[in-house]
């Protein structure tokens, strides 16, 4: 099995940072709006290096994307930038008939997502959003997995015509995938074969999913670890090929299971080869406060519980 | 420029237009539709430099957003009087497969229209937006919108009206339909919005008044004079004073025609008040 190193773990949220730096000097149509989170975003460079293309938006996210909105009006790419929270269930109305029923080229951008968020709890972390923003016709959702790919994706999509949801987190985690990958919007990556389970992950879940790929492995269990960073449009032929190959999957995801990744899995295969699933995911409950690691391991969002669960979906066959 | 008497005429017709079009289909928003009449017409015809054709990026020429989007007939019908697109067109209005949909949206490309409106509350950001894209353009365009008073109730606009003053978005004026109406009855009832003036100016706009909001002249006034106002630091309110229903004697002074459509009868009634100018669609 193809082994992943760690080359050092950052933050996925100054892989957007530093995607949004380079954008500054290389695509001039960028704009940056955020609403009073430049820090926690990482969005300092482009604004010390662009401030007549920096927004600061103040504590009115409301008025955040209608301003985003408004300004592919005249040909500029607004990425705005707040926590995942704030970016889409406080907002849903907003990017809901200003942006996507609109059809305006409007980058939505949210750190913070999930539990590993951490100490600040339920009320700041959010296990929605996935749910809401695929939900929305014509809304792209990308979920990245680390640093190098969050910056990838951030460049990436500026070059893309449509409305964005671009969800990344907080914490320092692995760093594994290429630093000059090609981020291709809607296309799986397959990070290792297997013939006796599919894994697919996504978010800060793929380098678990890895992790889980070396466990089962050392049982004698073959894992097929798949990185979904578009959940919508989602690869379904990636899905497909490979369950075709091991006929049972695992969905990891730090997000609620109802409107999450796995559902949008279990749709798939219901479909076209109805396939036992088992899912990595919160279960129908709020955050609460903790330290990330302690989050993930409470509510199952980590290596061990891949491991379970697809010991369980194997037997399920 | 355009002589009152020609922009009389359009406001006949676009009355007329609003009537029926909300009659065919037993839907629809003729009070406020109606009472935005002159002003929209002004607006479009003698007020705004505007390009020929219509291109979503609106550049070098004023754009328009219509925040209170249930009031669609009336910009449906000044749009296609403008040559947007076909006035026969606004027999469609409300009826599957339309461009003309209840309130407006780009999700169906009807040229004029640049937002979806309708959930209220969102229109002043969105302009805000176009109007700093048009300060890093370079386009020295400015931005109008219109929004219901009630409207206001909506927490959003505060958000706005806080920012455009706070980052000196000059290049813009937001027009308020100061009918003192929505659905439930008089603002003042349903949730008073207070002294409007003093509030925006509290939020550091510059704000002028149209008395007359139904009268050409004083609407042509009115926004002369806001053009005047801008480039000068901060955003421009028109505090614009209509009457629901204005140009149909038995839809004025109450709040019951906000979302309700005439009768046979009632629209016989209505037209005889309006006689055809521009033909009818």
């Amino acid at each position: 099995m193809k082994k992943y190193t760690n080359t050092g773990s950052k933050d996925t949220r100054s892989g957007f940072g530093d995607g949004l730096t380079e954008l500054g000097k290389t695509n001039e149509n960028v704009v940056a709006l955020c609403a009073d989170l430049t820090g926690s975003l990482k969005m300092g460079d482009f604004k010390n290096n662009h401030p007549e293309r920096f927004f600061q938006i103040g504590i009115a996210e409301a008025n955040m994307i209608g301003i985003a909105a408004g300004m592919t009006i005249g040909g500029k790419i607004p990425f705005t930038g707040t926590f995942a929270n704030f970016s889409t269930g406080r907002v849903y109305d907003q990017i809901r008939q200003s942006v996507a029923y609109s059809d305006k080229n409007v980058k939505i951008c949210a750190s913070h997502a999930g539990i590993t968020l951490g100490e600040d709890g339920a009320t700041h972390q959010i296990l929605e959003d996935l749910g809401l923003m695929k939900m929305l016709p014509g809304m792209t959702v990308i979920n990245t997995c680390d640093y190098n790919q969050t910056k990838a994706a951030t460049l990436a999509i500026a070059d893309f015509q449509g409305p964005v949801y671009l969800r990344f987190g907080r914490p320092k985690v692995a760093n594994f995938t290429p630093a000059d990958q090609k981020f291709e919007i809607g296309k799986a990556v397959q990070l290792t074969e297997g013939t006796d389970v599919t894994i697919i992950a996504t978010g800060h879940l793929v380098w678990e999913a890895l992790q889980a790929a070396e466990t089962l492995e050392a049982e004698g269990i073959s894992a097929e670890v798949i990185n979904i960073h578009t959940i919508k449009p989602l690869d379904e032929e990636a899905i497909l090929t490979s369950v075709a190959k091991t006929g049972c999957v695992v969905t990891a995801e730090e997000h609620n299971f109802l409107g999450g990744l796995g559902e949008s899995v279990a749709r798939t295969l219901a479909l076209n080869t109805p396939t036992p699933q088992e899912f990595v995911a919160t279960q129908d409950t709020f955050g609460e406060s903790g330290t990330p690691a302690q989050l993930m391991e409470k509510y199952g969002l980590n290596a061990a519980s891949i491991v379970k669960a697809s010991q369980k979906v194997i037997k399920r066959k | 420029m355009s002589d009152n008497k020609s922009l009389e005429n359009i406001v006949t017709q676009v009355r007329r237009d609003i009537l029926r079009m909300v009659h065919k289909v037993n839907s629809g928003h003729p009070g406020g539709s109606l009472g935005c009449a002159e002003f929209l017409v002004t607006l479009f015809n003698d007020t705004m430099k505007l390009k020929d054709g219509f291109d979503m990026d609106g550049k070098e020429e004023d754009v328009f957003f219509l925040s209170n989007g249930h009031i669609s007939p009336v910009i449906y019908s000044v749009l296609a009087h403008r040559g947007y697109f076909p006035v026969k067109e606004l027999n469609t209005f409300r009826l599957l497969n339309s461009r003309l949909q209840g309130h407006p949206t780009t999700h169906e490309g009807l040229p004029g229209i640049r937002i979806a409106s309708g959930s209220l509350g969102q229109g002043m950001s969105v302009a805000i937006g176009t109007a700093l894209t048009k300060k890093l353009n370079g386009d020295d365009h400015l931005v109008y919108s219109l929004h219901g008073d009630g409207e206001l109730q909506e927490g959003q606009n505060w958000e706005a009206i806080m920012y455009a003053a706070g980052n000196k978005v000059d290049n813009y004026i937001a027009t308020i339909d100061y009918n003192k109406k929505q659905i439930d009855g008089a603002t003042d009832d349903v949730l008073p919005l207070g002294s409007l003036r003093a509030k925006f100016e509290a939020f550091d706009w510059d704000v002028l008044e149209i008395e007359k909001g139904n009268d050409i002249q004083a609407i042509k006034d009115g926004l002369a004079e806001a053009k005047a106002r801008t480039g000068k630091g901060k955003p421009v309110c028109i505090l614009l004073h209509t009457e629901m229903g204005n140009g149909v004697d038995f839809m004025m002074g109450t709040h019951a025609w906000h979302g309700k459509a005439p009768s046979d009868e009632q629209l016989e009634s209505a037209l005889a008040q309006n006689p055809e100018t521009l033909g009818d669609y």
